[in-house]
C-alpha cells in the first residue's frame, strides 16, 4: 500500500518554512518525516505526517498549496549494506526513483520513494517479498 | 475568392471615401452643435462654431470627449435625439466604476448590424452558414451586434449566449455550426472542453471564428485555430461608438479594417494630445460621423493602436488597425517598451493561471528589473519540481511572445499578493527617475 506524502508549495522568502511549521503545531500535525526540494525561486516541502487529511485542511485555509502525493515506504535494517540490500530489487524490477528521503524509527530506518508509476512499482516489489508499509504501519514505528 | 457585405463602400477609392466622410462630418457637427448643449459648450469654449468645421482637415480643431465626460453628462447629456426616437440602449459593465449607457435609434442599430455583417462576411459567411453567438446577451453589446449581423447575413443564427459550455458544444456538435462568435479566451476554453472531450479539429463543424471584447496574442490565436480547426478572425468595437464590428480582420488577419464609412479614427499622443502621423503608435481616438441617438466626437477610446493605409490583398480599401496593446491609463515603460497589463492578464487566463498577478518595476544598476508574481494554483501545483519549473517557462514565453520583453516569474502563494479595498493593487513601480 502506498501512503499519502503532503506535498506543500513555499515562495522563496524568509520565514515561509516556519510559518507552514507553526500552521502544522497549531494544528496538532506531528512531521514524521521530511524533505525540502528548492530551487532558486521556490521551494517544495514534502513531508510525512500522523494526519494527511488535517494537514492538508490547515494548510489551506492559511492559504498554502498542498496536495497528496502517493509515495512507498519500505524498512530497512539500521545497518551496512541496509539501503543497498533494498535498491537491488528496485534495479532489478527496473523501477525509477524521482525522488527518495528518510528517516529512523525506533528498530529500523524508513525509506520513502516517489516512483513514477507507484502501482506498478509496487506490485513488482511486492513480488519479490518486498512489503511497504501502511498509513497504520507507520504511525506505530 | 474575397467576399464582402457591401463591396460599394469597403473597396471604394480613398477619394469617395474622404468625400463622403466630409459631408457627413459637417452634417453631424452641425447636428451635435443644435441638439447637445453639452458639446456645444465645449466647442464655445474653443470659440469654435460648426463653420470652423469644413473638412476632415478641420477635425482637430474640434475638443475631445472622454469618460469623464459620459460620466458628467449621465445619463442624458450627449444625446441628439429625443427619447422618442430611441428604441434600445447598451451599457459597459461598470467594473471601474464608471458605467457608460448609450443609445441608439433604429437606423443606429442598422449601421452597427451592416458592420457586424461585414465582419461575418470578411470571415467567410454567408447565407449557407449556422452562427452561433456565444457573446453575452443584454446589456452588453457583444451578443446583439454579433446576432444582427449574422440576421443580415442570412445565417441561421444559434443566439447561445455565453456560459454553459456543454450546452454550447451540443449546439456546435449537432446542429453543425460553421461560425463561433465569442470572446477569444472562451473560445480557447471551449477548445480544450472539446479536446477532452475527445473531438478533433476534423470532427468540429466550425470554419471560423469571430473572437473580440478582450486582448489576445498571435500565439492564442495559433492555439484556438489548431485546437478548434478553424480560421480565428479578430473585431473590435466599443459600447461608446456603437459595439464590435467598429473594426474587423479580413482574409489578410493582419489588422483591422475600420469601418471609416461611419467611424472616422485618429491617433493622438495620449500626452500632448497632438494629433500623429499614420503608422504611429498611440491612443486611438472616434467620431461617429452618422449615428443619431448618441453620437460622440472625438471621442479617446484609451486604446494604443497603430493604423496603416497599406494595401490589402482583400481588396478593402478602408484604414487598418493593430490589435489594440492595451488602455493609456495603465500603460507602464520597460525598457523601453510598452507594456499593458490587460496583456499579462491574458497570457495568465491562456495559461491556465488565475489572473491575479502583481507587477514590480524597479531600476538597478540603471536596468529596469521586471518581475511578476503570480500566484500558484492547486491546478498548477505538483510534487515535482522540474514539472514546476517546466511550468514556469511556458508562462513566461508566453509572456514574453505577448509583451515583446522578458518578464521575470515569481510564484507566490496564494491569496498574498496585497489588496486593497478588494481591488489588488497590480504595479509597484519603484523606479526614481
Amino acid at each position: 500500500m502506498s501512503v499519502n506524502q503532503v506535498s506543500v508549495f513555499l515562495e522563496n522568502k524568509p520565514g515561509t518554512l516556519n510559518k507552514m511549521t507553526e500552521v502544522l503545531a497549531k494544528g496538532g500535525i506531528n512531521i514524521r518525516a521530511l524533505s525540502l526540494a528548492d530551487t532558486n525561486d521556490f521551494g517544495i516541502v514534502r513531508m510525512i505526517v500522523n494526519d494527511v487529511y488535517e494537514a492538508t485542511s490547515v494548510l489551506k485555509e492559511e492559504n498554502f498549496v498542498a496536495s497528496f502525493t502517493p509515495v512507498l515506504i519500505y524498512a530497512i535494517s539500521d545497518e551496512t549494506g541496509g539501503l543497498n540490500n533494498l535498491l537491488k530489487f528496485f534495479t532489478e524490477a527496473d523501477v525509477n526513483i524521482e525522488y527518495m528521503y528518510a528517516f529512523a524509527g525506533k528498530k529500523n530506518a524508513y525509506m520513502i520513494f516517489r516512483v513514477t508509476d507507484t502501482k506498478k512499482a509496487e506490485a513488482l516489489l511486492s513480488g519479490r517479498g518486498i512489503k511497504s508499509l501502511t498509513q497504520e504501519q507507520i504511525a506505530e514505528v | 475568392m474575397e467576399r464582402y457585405f457591401q463591396e460599394e463602400i469597403e473597396c471604394a477609392p480613398r477619394e469617395k471615401i474622404l468625400a463622403l466622410q466630409n459631408e457627413k462630418l459637417l452634417a453631424q457637427v452641425r447636428n451635435v452643435w443644435e441638439n447637445v448643449p453639452y458639446y456645444r459648450a465645449k466647442m464655445q469654449e474653443k470659440n469654435l462654431t460648426p463653420e470652423d468645421i469644413k473638412s476632415v482637415e478641420d477635425l482637430h480643431k474640434l475638443p475631445f470627449l472622454t469618460k469623464a465626460d459620459l460620466k458628467a453628462a449621465y445619463p442624458y447629456g450627449l444625446m441628439a435625439r429625443p427619447l422618442k426616437d430611441c428604441v434600445r440602449i447598451h451599457s459597459t459593465s461598470g467594473t471601474t466604476g464608471k458605467r457608460v449607457v448609450a443609445f441608439y435609434t433604429q437606423h443606429d442599430i442598422d449601421i452597427w448590424e451592416d458592420c457586424c455583417a461585414r465582419a461575418i462576411v470578411a470571415a467567410g459567411g454567408t447565407n449557407e452558414d449556422v452562427c452561433q453567438v456565444s457573446y453575452g446577451y443584454g446589456l452588453f453589446t457583444g451578443g446583439a451586434g454579433l446576432d444582427g449581423g449574422s440576421h443580415k447575413v442570412g445565417c441561421l443564427t444559434i443566439p447561445a449566449s455565453s456560459g454553459n459550455t456543454e450546452r454550447q458544444i451540443m449546439f456546435i456538435m449537432d446542429l453543425s455550426a460553421t461560425i463561433l462568435c465569442c470572446t477569444p479566451s472562451y473560445a480557447a476554453y471551449l477548445g480544450e472542453s472539446m479536446k477532452e472531450m475527445g473531438l478533433t479539429p476534423e470532427q468540429i463543424p466550425l470554419k471560423a471564428g469571430i473572437f473580440g471584447a478582450e486582448a489576445w496574442s498571435e500565439e492564442m490565436r495559433r492555439d484556438i485555430e489548431k485546437v478548434l480547426g478553424i480560421k480565428a478572425y479578430d473585431i473590435y468595437g466599443l459600447t461608446e461608438i456603437s459595439g464590435p464590428g467598429v473594426a474587423f480582420e479580413c482574409s489578410e488577419q493582419r489588422g483591422m479594417h475600420i469601418n471609416e464609412d461611419h467611424f472616422l479614427a485618429e491617433i493622438i499622443d495620449p500626452e500632448t494630445c497632438e494629433v500623429l502621423p499614420e503608422s504611429t503608435q498611440g491612443e486611438l481616438v472616434f467620431t461617429s460621423l452618422d449615428k443619431e441617438a448618441f453620437p460622440l466626437l472625438r471621442y479617446r477610446t484609451r486604446d494604443i493602436t497603430t493604423l496603416t493605409r497599406e494595401k490589402c490583398s482583400c481588396g478593402r480599401t478602408h484604414v487598418k488597425m493593430t490589435k489594440p496593446k492595451g488602455r493609456s491609463d495603465d500603460m507602464l515603460k520597460i525598457r523601453g517598451v510598452n507594456v499593458f497589463p490587460s496583456q499579462i492578464e491574458t497570457v495568465l487566463l491562456n495559461k491556465g493561471y488565475a489572473a491575479n498577478y502583481q507587477i514590480i518595476v524597479d531600476r538597478v544598476n540603471n536596468t529596469d528589473t521586471f518581475d511578476i508574481n503570480v500566484e500558484m494554483t492547486p491546478d498548477m501545483f505538483t510534487d515535482n519540481v522540474g514539472e514546476i519549473q517546466n511550468r514556469k517557462k511556458i508562462l513566461e514565453d508566453g509572456l514574453r511572445s505577448m509583451l515583446g520583453i522578458k518578464a521575470k516569474v515569481n510564484l507566490v502563494n496564494p491569496k498574498t499578493i496585497t489588496r486593497s479595498e478588494g481591488k489588488a493593487v497590480r504595479v509597484i513601480d519603484k523606479r526614481k527617475i
